[in-house]
């Protein structure tokens, strides 16, 4: 531009320029962080972790929905016949592979998050074709194991952390 | 062009502002004397149809935040206040609702407008792109706005459609859960989301300034697709256009009241008269209608991250026109296949709109796909070729030729194109 800055000794004029420049990109990317993470769950939704659930009245067959960090759980209190279907099932039939020993360690209970893993709707218990669950919003097919066996749900029904305290309660979360 | 007057103030008052500001002057050479192509016909209109829209959601959204209350606890009752107990509530509320409707029926007319005359073409791709960024926030804008009444629509929604940011390989659960501030969808998206709905319809009304600036340097495209030459080609924006608008507005008004006035809730969705109910989704959720193709094209892949890829695809795809399109000949009228194409495209999106209201299974699944096929087929493959093997009809010399018919003295051969195609 003027004349008298074209020399070839850095000038005040380009020290003044980086540094300027340099404290800025690092103050723009310093103020940016608080804008994203002020979006993220906050100090009440993190604390609202851990539900317990009396299941001593569920009876065989029947599905409780609890909600659990705002979303739906499913505990199921699986027949005999459920679970002989879940654990016949070969691996080799599911589109996500997962025993039903793995997903229900005690196998009269199926504790699964009531989100289908297509987009978040909530399945109804008891139906479909596998009498487990279906996705009324794009046609996803569950098993008595919440395991995908139909349908553009990618994965299984996810299984939150649990604890059995004793007999007739559970802790979720 | 010239010919047309430029603005001298002559009351004192005009001429101190013009002096300091010169917005009258702005003003006046923008919709007073600016030079129009004297064919514009109706489909023209929908602009200025557009421009009013957005003023009346503005101002009937800021009434409804005066007695709209954004907590998930309140937000459905705050609506049924609104509804029963708030002077003309209710017609605030319709009038916004179906107002939203009624944008989106003046958006997509004023795109295919665009898309049957060429409009998108040099010397116009800038405002073509614009527009695509007006047609992208006002999707954001009304989706969020059909957030905030709570209901069951409203909740699942919200739901499915962040969802789809789920599909992102490795980080989509995080996206989700920052995208809600919470693992599901509740008060801290509601929250969100009004703060949005709020300030983007504000941002919309940036960018139209922009759309105008933009039109207003090429000037406005026209049935023939020629650009104006002489001044005869053109009409001065007042009286010529302005009561051409205005007119096209007073019939479409009529339109927008039968809705408020007689069928407010036809567009509208019985579940969303019930709370948000997080524990249980009504059994057929169905979108807004505007965006019922796209829905159904997101239906139409059976993979998770295919189908949520060739949704936004759809959407982002009308950005490329101007370069799929190989044709150097902007208007339809000249372009005896592609006229064909244009209304193909159109019933291929209407079609799909239908089946992604219906329920998906059995017949309709096949029609999605074949559906989604064509509709990129039309873009990515007969777009393209067209231009290359589509012979145009003759076009007029002028626009005024166009309109009065050639002076006799001016029937050429050389308004027919040698070249129907472009260079490159
Ligand atoms: C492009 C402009 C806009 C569009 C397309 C739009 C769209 C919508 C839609 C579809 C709804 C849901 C209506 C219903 O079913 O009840 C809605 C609700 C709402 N909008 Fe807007 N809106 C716009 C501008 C605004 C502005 C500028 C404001 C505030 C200044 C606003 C405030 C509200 C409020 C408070 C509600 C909730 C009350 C209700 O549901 O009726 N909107 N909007
Ligand atoms: S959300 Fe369940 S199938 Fe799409």
């Amino acid at each position: 531009m003027v004349a008298s800055t074209i020399t070839d000794e850095p000038t005040r004029r380009d020290f003044l320029f980086i540094a300027t420049g340099a404290v800025g990109v690092v103050g723009a990317a310093a103020a940016v962080w608080p804008f994203l993470s002020q979006m993220s769950p906050d100090a009440t939704t993190l604390a609202a972790a851990s539900i317990e659930v009396d299941i001593g009245n569920i009876a065989p067959g029947q599905i409780v929905t609890v909600k659990w960090r705002g979303k739906p759980v499913f505990i199921s209190h699986r027949t005999p016949a459920e679970i002989e279907a879940a654990r016949a099932t070969p691996l080799s039939e599911l589109p996500d592979p997962a025993t039903d020993e793995s997903r229900a360690p005690n196998p009269e209970w199926l504790i699964v998050v009531g989100i289908c893993t297509h987009l978040g709707c909530v399945p109804i218990g008891n139906e479909g074709p596998y009498n487990g669950y279906f996705c009324p919003c794009h046609g996803s097919v569950y098993d008595a194991s919440g395991r995908i066996r139909q349908g553009p749900a990618p994965s299984n029904l996810a299984i939150p952390p649990y604890k059995f305290a004793g007999d007739a309660k559970v802790t979720i979360g | 062009m010239s010919g047309h007057p430029t603005y001298v103030p002559t009351h004192p008052a005009a001429q101190w502002l013009e002096r300091r500001l010169p917005i009258l002057g702005l003003l006046h050479s923008s919709f007073v004397v600016f030079p129009n192509p004297r064919n514009l016909n109706y489909w023209w209109t929908f602009g200025g149809i557009l421009s009013f829209m957005l003023a009346a959601q503005i101002a009937t959204g800021v009434v409804l935040v005066m007695h709209y209350t954004p907590q998930a606890s309140l937000a459905f009752a705050s609506v049924e206040h609104i509804m029963r107990d708030v002077n003309y509530g209710w017609l605030f509320r319709y009038a916004h609702a179906n107002g939203a409707s009624m944008f989106f029926v003046a958006l997509y007319i004023h795109m295919f407008r665009g898309m049957y005359y060429g409009s998108y073409k040099e010397p116009r791709e800038v405002l073509w792109l614009l527009g695509i960024l007006i047609y992208l926030l006002t999707i954001a804008t009304a989706f969020m706005g059909y957030v905030l009444p709570w209901g069951q629509m409203s909740f699942w929604g919200a739901t499915v459609i962040t969802s789809l940011f789920s599909a992102v390989p490795f980080v989509g659960d995080s996206i989700t859960t920052w995208l809600w501030g919470g693992y599901a969808v509740d008060n801290a998206t509601l929250n969100r989301f009004f703060s949005l709905h709020y300030l983007l319809p504000f941002m919309i009304a940036g960018v139209v300034v922009l759309h105008i600036w933009a039109l207003h340097v090429p000037g406005s495209n026209n049935p023939t697709g020629l650009e104006p030459k002489t001044a005869k080609d053109t009409l001065p924006f007042h009286p010529y256009f302005t009561v051409k608008d205005g007119f096209a507005l007073a019939c479409f008004l009529i339109f927008f009241s039968w809705f408020i006035f007689y069928v407010p809730n036809y567009l509208n969705h019985a579940d969303n008269y019930i709370e948000a109910n997080p524990l249980q989704t009504p059994a057929h959720i169905v979108p807004e209608w505007y965006y019922l193709p796209f829905y159904a094209i997101l239906r139409s892949i059976p993979s998770k991250l295919g189908g949520t890829i060739a949704m936004f695809a759809a959407v982002l795809i009308f950005a490329f026109l101007p370069w799929l399109d190989s044709s150097r000949i902007k208007s339809a009228v000249y372009r005896p296949l592609y006229k064909i194409a244009f209304w193909a495209f159109v019933v291929c999106a209407v079609l799909l709109g239908y089946v992604g209201a219906q329920p998906p299974e059995g017949v309709y699944v096949l029609a999605a796909r074949l559906l989604t096929a064509y509709y990129f087929l039309h873009f990515l493959v007969i777009l393209p070729l067209l231009g290359i093997y589509e012979k145009p009809r003759p076009l007029p010399a002028s626009i005024a030729d166009s309109v009065l018919g050639p002076p006799k003295e001016a029937i050429h051969a050389d308004a027919n194109p040698a070249h129907p195609r472009k260079s490159g």
